[in-house]
């Protein structure tokens, strides 16, 4: 079985490009291209220095000796949250902005959940001093206002998107439609492992480098690349599609996909799509989606803006259903119990999305001379209001 | 078997009027008497929008038209029971226009197959690829005698073009410029040049212009370039009018044709 995508764009069933003729030729010219610029010499030049001198990166491969000694296992955590601008989404923003110069593109478009994407494309804007639009749900807009001052304080422009449940979904459709009016001096960098092809792949090709550097700091510390366990959680899935690349052929590695479960499964309110969703078409790639028996898109719900998606990147809907992976999901107050622990515990604090991967810790299973790695994606600041108003801390 | 699209442009090679309105709005039952009152003020060929929730390609008014439709509770197989009779009432030649998700979740060959039964004549679904088309559905579609009509846009390369020309037999629709639906900024300069260029490849499949023509002006000189002009937007805010369906209707098709 290939968890790898394959000459027509496709995870098994999953994937393609199912784009309008508008789309065609920008999706096109990216399908064309971005491999051979990927493996430029000068690209992967310009691309290491950055991520190493910009981003910081390698990021630490951190042990955590309290949360291990309470889950009984050894469990590390991938430190994403100290990239610049605090979350994975940088690795991918770099790389795409490198290839939309090679493609001669001036004016930059992205859409946004919780904001660490749009923050992570106003920064490379700002670096490579580009125009930067980003289109941002009016709900999202509310509840991550940090990030929003932050985009701006960038020189990007933050457009709010007003249509269906205003979050993540809605502000894709935004972009796609700016992308569809702008087709010749706009690029469209896509924040997850979703979208028509080449997105998804490409997007997880630059985000691999999470995984690549887990292999060689277990070595160093553990005598082994192979961890027993890699978790992490899943909106559109691309921290996951990163911590996941370079062990989806090793089978012994167990992939651990965690979903936004919200206020509870059967709740009506979740963003559980594994387990909600049926195959379907969204944002231009065929997937697993939540929806109405007539094939309308349902709207998600999740306390964490990043994970509110009513969809999942093709890759995940094929590691689900071909069973490489294992779906979990945690509920809004999971999480919000899984910030306060590693806060407590190790005096770090996590993102609401990251901290639904830490929430299923207790049910992992993991033995006490096994490895578990938690790709911890972003930190927990742009969350701080949310935290202190559920935790009563401004009470006091 | 005879198919209306076919018929409708071996007749006339000039000036045809479309019209695309979003089925089930302003009211969920309005479906026929929009259809019988287009004709009836001497509309050529209808689109029947197919209402999704998250139209990528449309703008803001069609997109709105599409939620108040949902909302009043159309769906497919109510559109389909709408149309039932549609046949003994009118010739007009009929294409359904809507986004993949609902038609993949309804079934494509049921879909087709209960299509071509009530005697629709096309279907255009933006987000379905070329290429996916050739390999699973066209069989089905030339099996149940549906035109699927392609869009081309000035961006899209000749060979493209080409290559969609061989693979449909209804028309070409022909997106002005590069925009979603509904913008009234008029027929840029570099269209025209896009428009004499397609014209001038000799297609076997007539060319009609859609996305932007919003009134007469438009209409006329959309209609210079090709065999027929598509309105969309501007006649789905003609519905919302203070006024009977009928007489917006009536109102809105005389200031495109008089």
């Amino acid at each position: 079985m290939s968890y790898h995508v394959n000459e027509k764009g496709f995870y098994g069933k999953f994937g393609g490009a199912y784009v309008p003729e508008m789309l065609y030729p920008n999706v096109e010219e990216l399908r064309q291209n971005y491999l051979r610029i990927m493996q430029e010499p000068d690209f992967q030049e310009e691309l290491q220095l950055l991520l190493k001198d910009y981003v910081g990166r390698p990021t630490p491969l951190y042990f955590a000796p309290r949360l291990s000694e309470k889950y009984k296992t050894k469990v590390y955590l991938k430190r994403e949250d100290l990239n610049h601008t605090g979350a994975h989404k940088i690795n991918n923003t770099i790389g795409q902005v490198l290839l939309a110069k090679r493609l001669g593109k001036k004016r930059i478009i992205a859409e946004t959940g919780a904001g660490q994407h749009g923050v992570a494309t106003a920064t490379v804007c700002a670096l490579m001093g580009l125009e930067c639009i980003v289109y941002m749900g009016e709900v999202d807009i509310e509840r991550q206002a940090p990030n929003v001052a932050r985009m701006k304080m960038l020189g990007a422009k933050v457009v709010p998107a007003t249509s269906g449940s205003k979050t993540l979904k809605d502000a894709t459709n935004e972009a796609i439609r700016d992308w569809i009016n702008n087709p010749e001096n706009t690029y469209y960098i896509i924040g997850s492992v979703v979208g028509p092809h080449p997105y998804p792949d490409m997007v997880a090709r630059f985000q691999a480098v999470i995984s690549e550097e887990m292999r060689a700091q277990l070595l160093e510390k553990e005598g082994t690349e192979l961890p027993n366990y890699v978790v992490a959680c899943v909106g559109g899935g691309s921290n996951a599609a990163g911590a996941f690349y370079h062990f989806l052929d090793e089978p012994e590695v167990k992939l651990v996909a965690v979903e936004a479960a919200g206020k509870g499964i059967d709740s009506g309110e979740s963003a559980a799509t594994s387990i909600l969703g049926r195959d379907g078409i969204i944002h231009g790639s065929r997937t697993l989606l939540m929806q109405t028996e007539d094939g309308q898109v349902t709207e998600p719900y999740s306390i964490s803006a990043g994970l509110d998606y009513p969809g999942v990147g093709p890759l995940h809907a094929h590691l689900f259903e071909s069973k490489r992976a294992r779906f979990e999901n945690a509920t809004d107050e999971e999480a919000l119990q899984a910030v306060l622990e590693l806060t407590r515990l190790e005096g770090i604090i996590p993102a609401l999305e990251t901290a639904h991967a830490l929430a299923v810790l207790k049910r992992l299973g993991a033995k006490p001379n096994e490895t578990v790695i938690v790709n911890l994606s972003g930190r927990g600041d742009k969350d701080l209001s949310t935290y202190l108003k559920h935790f009563h801390f401004d009470e006091q | 078997m005879n198919n209306r699209i076919k018929s409708l442009f071996a007749q006339n090679q000039k000036g045809l009027l479309s019209v695309y309105f979003t089925a089930g709005f302003p009211n969920l039952d309005d479906t026929e008497t929009i259809i019988l009152e287009l004709e009836k003020n001497g509309v050529d060929l209808i689109e029947v929008g197919m209402p999704f929730s998250d139209p990528l390609a449309d703008g803001p008014t069609i997109q709105a038209s599409s939620t108040v439709a949902l909302q009043n509770g159309m769906t497919i197989p109510k559109l389909f029971e709408q149309l039932h009779d549609i046949r003994q009432k009118t010739q007009i030649p009929l294409v359904l226009m809507g986004y993949l998700n609902p038609v993949m979740q309804y079934g494509v060959e049921r879909f087709c197959q209960k299509a071509s039964e009530i005697g629709i004549d096309g279907i255009i679904l933006p987000d379905m690829p070329l290429q996916v088309y050739i390999d699973e559905f066209k069989e089905l579609f030339e099996k149940y005698n549906l035109s699927k009509v392609f869009l081309i846009t000035p961006q899209t390369p000749e060979a493209r073009i080409r290559e969609i020309d061989s693979h449909t037999n209804g028309f070409i629709y022909m997106v002005s410029s590069a925009s979603t639906t509904g913008k009234t900024i008029g027929l840029a300069e570099q269209s025209q040049a896009y428009f004499q260029r397609v014209a001038g490849m000799q297609l076997q499949n007539p060319g009609v212009i859609g996305f932007g023509i919003h009134d007469k002006e438009t209409f006329s000189a959309a209609c210079n370039h090709a065999s027929g002009a598509i309105i969309g937007s501007a006649f789905v805010k003609a519905l919302q009018q203070e006024g009977s369906l009928e007489q917006n209707i009536s109102t809105f098709i005389q200031s495109i044709k008089n």
